[in-house]
């Protein structure tokens, strides 16, 4: 039971993926053909352009929507990938937790990045 | 994720490419999983090296160089392809899983039709949207730049 709930938030996870991750591939990667949300011209990248993104609220909630939902879903196939080869079960509980800290660490991390991006973005 | 039952997993990661007749559904499948692995791997270290954004303009612009030049640049189009094949054919396993594209239950008659027959068209479907994709990613890295 509550494998098929973590199946059905994979799943979840997928679909905001698919959704977020999308629209940063076109801003990151299709900037010639599309050019959105790269108000300073230039490379996607340019300091300006990361300003100018890191100052909308938006942009800052999208981002840690996305590193939530990319962690889960990566690690969390991770987990069944790894599982399926069938290690002994006191390997799996040490796999699970070891998952589990460098995915609440990088969301940390992330996270923070994030909001102060924004704080130093908006002082801009 | 459903327990092993005294089966274990024999073949491990070779049976991801081979161990009996695959079919292309198979091969679909190791993709999405090489990839997805490759994704993961790019994520994580994206994480730590875009955090510097947080510590000012100096630090990003520092990060950002290390990870620049043509072998970067051909290593991040690599990721954009991974990125167009594991979205599209996820979205084509999220509608199997919800019972779209599988056709409907039918009596075993001969010649016997599978949901592999009813699922064919929309993996070639989404073959031919990813490699669109692949070909716009490539022209806008390489040539409009």
């Amino acid at each position: 039971m509550r494998d098929q709930k973590l199946w059905t938030w994979h799943l979840a996870a997928g679909a905001i993926i698919l959704v977020l991750l999308g629209l940063h591939m076109v801003i990151m990667h299709l900037d010639a053909l599309v050019g959105i949300f790269n108000p300073a011209g230039g490379h996607p990248i340019d300091w300006a352009n990361v300003v100018a993104r890191g100052q909308s609220l938006a942009f800052t909630a999208t981002y840690i929507l996305l590193l939530g939902a990319g962690l889960f879903h990566g690690l969390y196939g991770l987990r069944n990938i790894l599982f399926e080869l069938d290690p002994a079960p006191p390997l799996k509980r040490a796999l699970s937790w070891v998952l589990l800290l460098v995915g609440v660490g990088l969301f940390i991390l992330g996270t923070w990045a994030a909001w102060v991006g924004h704080q130093v973005a908006s002082m801009t | 994720m459903v327990k092993d039952r005294g089966h274990p997993n024999r073949l491990g990661i070779w049976g991801w490419f081979g161990g009996g007749s695959w079919g292309p559904d198979r091969y679909l499948y190791s993709l999405h999983r090489v990839t997805g692995l490759g994704l993961l791997l790019y994520f994580l270290l994206h994480i730590v090296v875009t955090s510097s954004r947080a510590l000012g303009q100096g630090a990003w612009e520092e990060s950002m160089a290390r990870v620049s030049g043509p072998v970067f640049m051909l290593g991040e189009y690599l990721v954009f392809v991974a990125f167009a094949f594991h979205a599209i054919n996820g979205v084509r396993l999220l509608f199997a899983e919800l019972g779209y594209g599988i056709g409907k239950p039918i009596e075993p008659i001969y010649p016997y039709r599978t949901c592999l027959d009813d699922q064919r068209p929309w993996a070639l479907g989404a073959l031919v949207l990813i490699a669109a994709l692949i070909v716009v990613g490539a022209l806008d890295f390489f040539v409009w730049h």
